[in-house]
């Protein structure tokens, strides 16, 4: 088969082919299919069925041709070139044109008249191809065939089975590309129908897909049902807030409302595919947001006051409070506000008590952040994912974390033999579906796992370590850590050293939008941006000449993380407690900048939240209300991705730069908050705009000086584990209770129910089968879940985290890699 | 008589004969005159023989109109509030008169009849919100035999029947559920938050 990705040459290019189309001669590479060969010459056959990314079928017929030497019209979509093949289309070819009128007359016999009420009506292939290559009458009078319609094949996905005409592109795509075959044809000739399994909807990830690729609007959402037409739309290219993964999407906004998003057209980054949470999950920013900034007054509530008001508040606290301030934003800035909390951190309050991380994180990690991978250039990328001779992930699910890395994978692993293997306790539904092989982790122990493949002879036990070690060395191969790693100490060190060892690619996946942005733009303790270490005068000093600030009022000392930070405020309250006279201790951190913390993400939430209430001096940056603005001395309302152009860099180190979607937005971003903040505080600062912003990044430069070195850290002893007590193994769903999910009830309906995985053997030792309730349980509290039976350690138990129903951080204060009691049944 | 003269008298025959010669003249808005039967005045949605709108929010009027004078939004109809035959209703309903040149191809366009045009010329008005006509303003007036919707539809029909004029009138379960509506003792499928409102 023949892939023919748009601007990639063909794979299988092996020499030219000459073939005429029309009468004119062209030249392409082997084993292309003749209607991309005739789109190279300008001329367009009318298709359904034809997808550049999914493998021809030949269903709808539409694209028949007269090819000389043929008894009979060929369908272009699926005839490969041959040298001298003279082919005519319907420009040239009356056989050809009649025989694709015939076929239309054909697919309209039972198409209803559904246009009024169709979604796709304006937008549809079948209607404008009905015009340019259909007949004006019918000549079928007869009843149609109906089906009762809509059906619903998923909560979000809507089918009208009479409408479509079995051009099989949904089921394909779901059967190739997502690897979730849970639609398929049903029945033959005028009843065949698209149709799911009666105990398994289309609960895929990448559902929405077969909406958007529908030639007809037989598939179509409940999100966008009825809501508008084309022409109502205005369109933005956009990319997606919601992970790592850097998809280019299409933004339609009808009247201030954004009404759908769709998957852009992005060869390098995510072909034509997105994920449901990417396409549906929009409605977050339309509801519940803060619209004016707050102060609290004297009674200690909260009241709407001015923009000079809450700004000279806030400039009067964070004044006293200078240098013992600490900025805390969270994972999903764009590029150019995480550079601006960076830079008012640095250059305007004098603190590097900088964190992006608003997740369970370790120092370990910026150490092996700092060394490998700020401010590196792009790579390992998409497309070396695709050819790669292997591919280990560690500590990263892909489909649930990063489900583009996950669709390349699973492309790789299907046309060009790329070799997927994971450190991780079990074979989640998403390695099976990349052919992966499973290097058995129990969380914790992912560095001794990891180490073993530096080593090729002694450390590689098993087969699979041995040739996953064996691959790591050949060219080409990528080795993607995940930021779950960093809950596993010692595990980062490993992957730095197998990296070095066996060559391979290191990639760092995280699961936020903004994370791989916030950490080249410096919002990290002991990091300037583009990866410049805080220590290095040369260092300091550039990011002086960029700020127009002297290099000696900069920190030039690493400064604390999140954690840190939390612990510092609370041990200051208990000193204070403790304190014969109160007024004696003097906090290290009196004052917070907080931008889109959400408490629960983090590895403790209860003394987050106990540090928000003790600290002297909150401001807090929002987009709507949260544990975080309740505490806060002062609220700044932001913007949200579709009110401010921005850029974000995808897992690659790829700036993905888009634009505003609400052009008569009035909200503010961030960086043009903290312009405002700076002005107040008479620092020079500049405007905070866009351009302005952008331009001072790029005046940065990249770093060529000295870095630090990867860390070194011997993975700890393994954990004893009691009779009754398993290790946690955890990880967030790629649908969960995420608060950029709020406001899609269909969405979130589609999401996998939760379930604890255990072994067989704990399954006899518990008595419980599959379905059957197990509880899992600590000092702080116990979930009780279905138990799935799943091949993986006997002393492992797996939970999905921040679920319905299953939330370990806050329920059971553990997270993964955390020692857990287990039971049977419900306690 | 000189040459002047006459010219003189010549240019007074012209109202001089004009005199005699029977008025045009409409003593509007005194006396009203009916208009050509085919006049494009202020636009209708029409119902159905039972009440339901014949509107199915599919926007074709407003794709139609030259002068973007149509706001139209779709919704589903549900089991809840039905307010047309079939899926899809429309929910908002617009016509900006300030905006309309009375061209007709909005009618032209309507797949359901659903919105024609009356011979109502007297459109004038003095706020911009006045003359942006909302569907309340545009709809039909209920007839005889009518039930005002949200109401199911005639039992055992389908959509078709409505478009091929299968229904004459409203059944009495339709009248009975239109009157349980208005006067709050609705018992059947209903929105919440339509109660608590």
């Amino acid at each position: 088969m023949t892939i023919t990705t748009p601007g990639v040459s063909p794979v299988t290019v092996t020499s030219g082919i000459t073939l005429s189309v029309d009468g004119v001669d062209i030249t392409v590479p082997k084993g292309t299919l003749v209607i991309r060969a005739a789109e190279q010459l300008g001329v367009e056959i009318p298709r359904f069925c034809d997808h550049p990314l999914l493998a021809p079928v030949a269903a709808c017929r539409m694209c028949l041709v007269e090819i000389e030497g043929q008894p009979k019209p060929q369908p272009a979509c699926a005839v490969t070139v041959a040298e001298g093949m003279k082919v005519r289309t319907q420009v040239t070819s009356e056989l050809a044109e009649q025989a694709q009128q015939g076929v239309m007359e054909f697919l309209l016999i039972n198409h209803p008249l559904d246009c009024p009420v169709c979604d796709k009506g304006g937008e549809c292939p079948l209607q404008n191809q009905a015009l340019s290559h259909g007949r004006a009458e019918s000549r079928f009078t007869g009843v149609k065939r109906t089906f009762p319609k809509p059906i619903n094949v998923s909560a979000q996905i809507l089918l009208d089975r009479e409408r479509c005409v079995s051009c099989a592109r949904c089921t394909r795509f779901a059967d190739e590309i997502a690897g979730d075959p849970f639609i398929d044809l049903l029945e033959r000739g005028a009843k065949q129908q698209v149709g799911t399994s009666s105990d398994q909807p289309f609960d895929s990830y990448f559902s929405g897909n077969t909406v958007q690729i529908c030639p007809v609007g037989a598939l179509t959402s409940a999100k966008y049902r009825f809501r508008s037409r084309p022409f109502d739309l205005i369109s933005t290219p956009t990319v997606c807030e919601h992970c790592a993964s850097g998809c280019g999407l299409r933004t339609d906004v009808r009247r201030s409302t954004v009404l759908r998003r769709l998957a852009w057209d992005e060869p390098a980054v995510n072909e034509e595919w997105n994920c449901d949470k990417g396409r549906f999950a929009f409605g977050y920013a339309a509801e519940g947001r803060l619209t004016h900034p707050m102060v609290r007054d004297e009674s200690g509530e909260l009241v709407v006051a001015s923009w000079p008001e809450a700004m000279s508040i806030a400039a009067a606290g964070l004044r006293r409070a200078g240098s013992r301030t600490a900025v805390l934003t969270g994972g999903r800035l764009t590029l150019e506000d995480a550079y601006s909390y960076s830079k008012f951190a640095r250059s305007v309050l004098g603190t590097d008590d900088v964190d992006f991380r608003s997740r369970p994180s370790s120092a370990e990690e910026i150490e092996f952040l700092a060394a490998l991978v700020a401010g590196k250039p792009v790579g390992p990328t998409y497309a070396e994912l695709e050819s790669a001779p292997v591919v280990v992930l560690a500590g990263l699910d892909a489909e649930d974390e990063s489900p583009m890395v996950f669709l390349r994978l699973r492309k790789g692993a299907r046309l060009t033999g790329v070799k997927v293997f994971t450190v991780a306790p079990f074979a989640s539904a998403g390695v099976a579906k990349v052919n992966g092989r499973v290097l058995t982790a129990v969380p914790g122990a992912e560095a001794a796992v990891l180490d073993s493949l530096a080593d090729e002879v002694s450390g590689a036990r098993d087969e699979n370590r041995l040739e996953a070690a064996r691959l790591l060395r050949e060219p080409g191969a990528v080795l993607l850590v995940g930021e779950r790693l960093a809950q596993s100490p010692g595990a980062l060190s490993a992957a730095a050293r197998v990296a070095k060892a066996t060559g391979a690619a290191l990639g760092w996946v995280p699961r936020r939008a903004g994370e791989r942005g916030a950490l080249d733009a410096g919002a990290i303790a002991g990091l300037l941006p583009g990866g410049r270490p805080i220590t290095s005068d040369a260092a300091r000093r550039e990011a002086a000449a960029v700020w127009g600030v002297d290099p000696a009022s900069l920190p030039g000392s690493p400064g604390r993380d999140l954690g840190a930070v939390v612990a510092a405020v609370n041990a200051d309250t208990k000193a204070i407690a403790a304190a014969a006279k109160p007024s004696d201790v003097v906090r290290s951190v009196q004052a917070l900048l907080i931008g889109g913390v959400e408490a629960n993400d983090l590895a403790d939430p209860a003394a987050f939240v106990a540090a928000l209430d003790a600290v002297p001096f909150l401001v807090s940056l929002e987009q709507r209300h949260s544990e975080v603005t309740a505490r806060a001395d002062v609220v700044l309302p932001v913007a949200a991705v579709a009110e401010k152009a921005g850029t974000f860099l995808d897992w690659e180190g790829r700036p993905r730069e888009f634009a505003q979607v609400f052009r008569e937005a009035l909200t503010l971003s961030d960086s043009r908050v903290l312009a405002m903040l700076a002005a107040e505080l008479d620092a020079s600062f500049g405007r905070g705009d866009i351009a302005s912003v952008r331009g001072e990044l790029a005046s940065f430069g990249s770093w060529h000086g000295d870095r630090a070195q990867a860390p070194g850290h011997a993975p700890p002893e393994a954990p004893s584990v009691g009779s009754d007590e398993v290790v946690l193994a955890t990880w967030r769903q790629l649908l969960d209770r995420g608060l950029l999910q709020e406001g899609d009830p269909f969405l979130g309906a589609t999401a996998r129910a939760g379930v604890a995985r255990i072994s067989a053997a704990r399954a006899t030792l518990l008595a419980v089968a599959t379905g059957e309730a197990v509880t899992i349980s600590t000092a702080t509290g116990s979930i009780t879940l279905p138990a799935l039976v799943t091949t993986m350690p006997d002393d492992v138990v797996w939970l999905p985290a921040n679920s319905d129903g299953s939330n370990p951080r806050v329920t059971l204060g553990a997270g993964h890699g955390d020692i857990v009691r287990i039971s049977g049944g419900v306690v | 008589m000189s040459e002047d003269q006459r010219r003189f008298f010549r240019g007074f025959g012209v109202p001089f004969s004009q005199m005699f010669k029977r008025v045009t003249t409409e003593q509007y808005p005194e006396d009203k005159r009916p208009t050509q039967p085919r006049y494009h005045g202020r636009h209708q949605l029409n119902r159905y023989a039972d009440g339901l709108e014949k509107c199915i929010g599919c926007e074709l009027c407003a794709w139609a109109c030259p002068a973007d004078a149509i706001y139209v939004e779709g919704a589903d109809n549900t089991e809840v509030e039905r307010f047309s035959p079939g899926e899809r209703y429309g929910r908002v309903y617009q016509i900006n008169y300030l905006r309309c040149v009375f061209c007709g191809l909005c009618i032209e366009a309507c797949p359901t009849r659903a919105l024609t045009m009356t011979n109502e010329y007297e459109l004038a008005d003095d706020t911009r919100a006045a003359l942006i006509y909302e569907k309340h303003d545009l709809l039909g007036p209920m007839l005889t035999g009518m039930a005002a919707p949200p109401h199911a539809m005639v039992p055992g029909t389908t959509d078709t029947d409505y478009y091929l004029g299968n229904i004459t009138h409203a059944v009495a379960t339709q009248v009975g559920e239109a009157e349980a509506r208005r006067l709050g003792t609705w018992t059947g499928p209903r929105d919440d938050e339509e109660v608590t409102a």
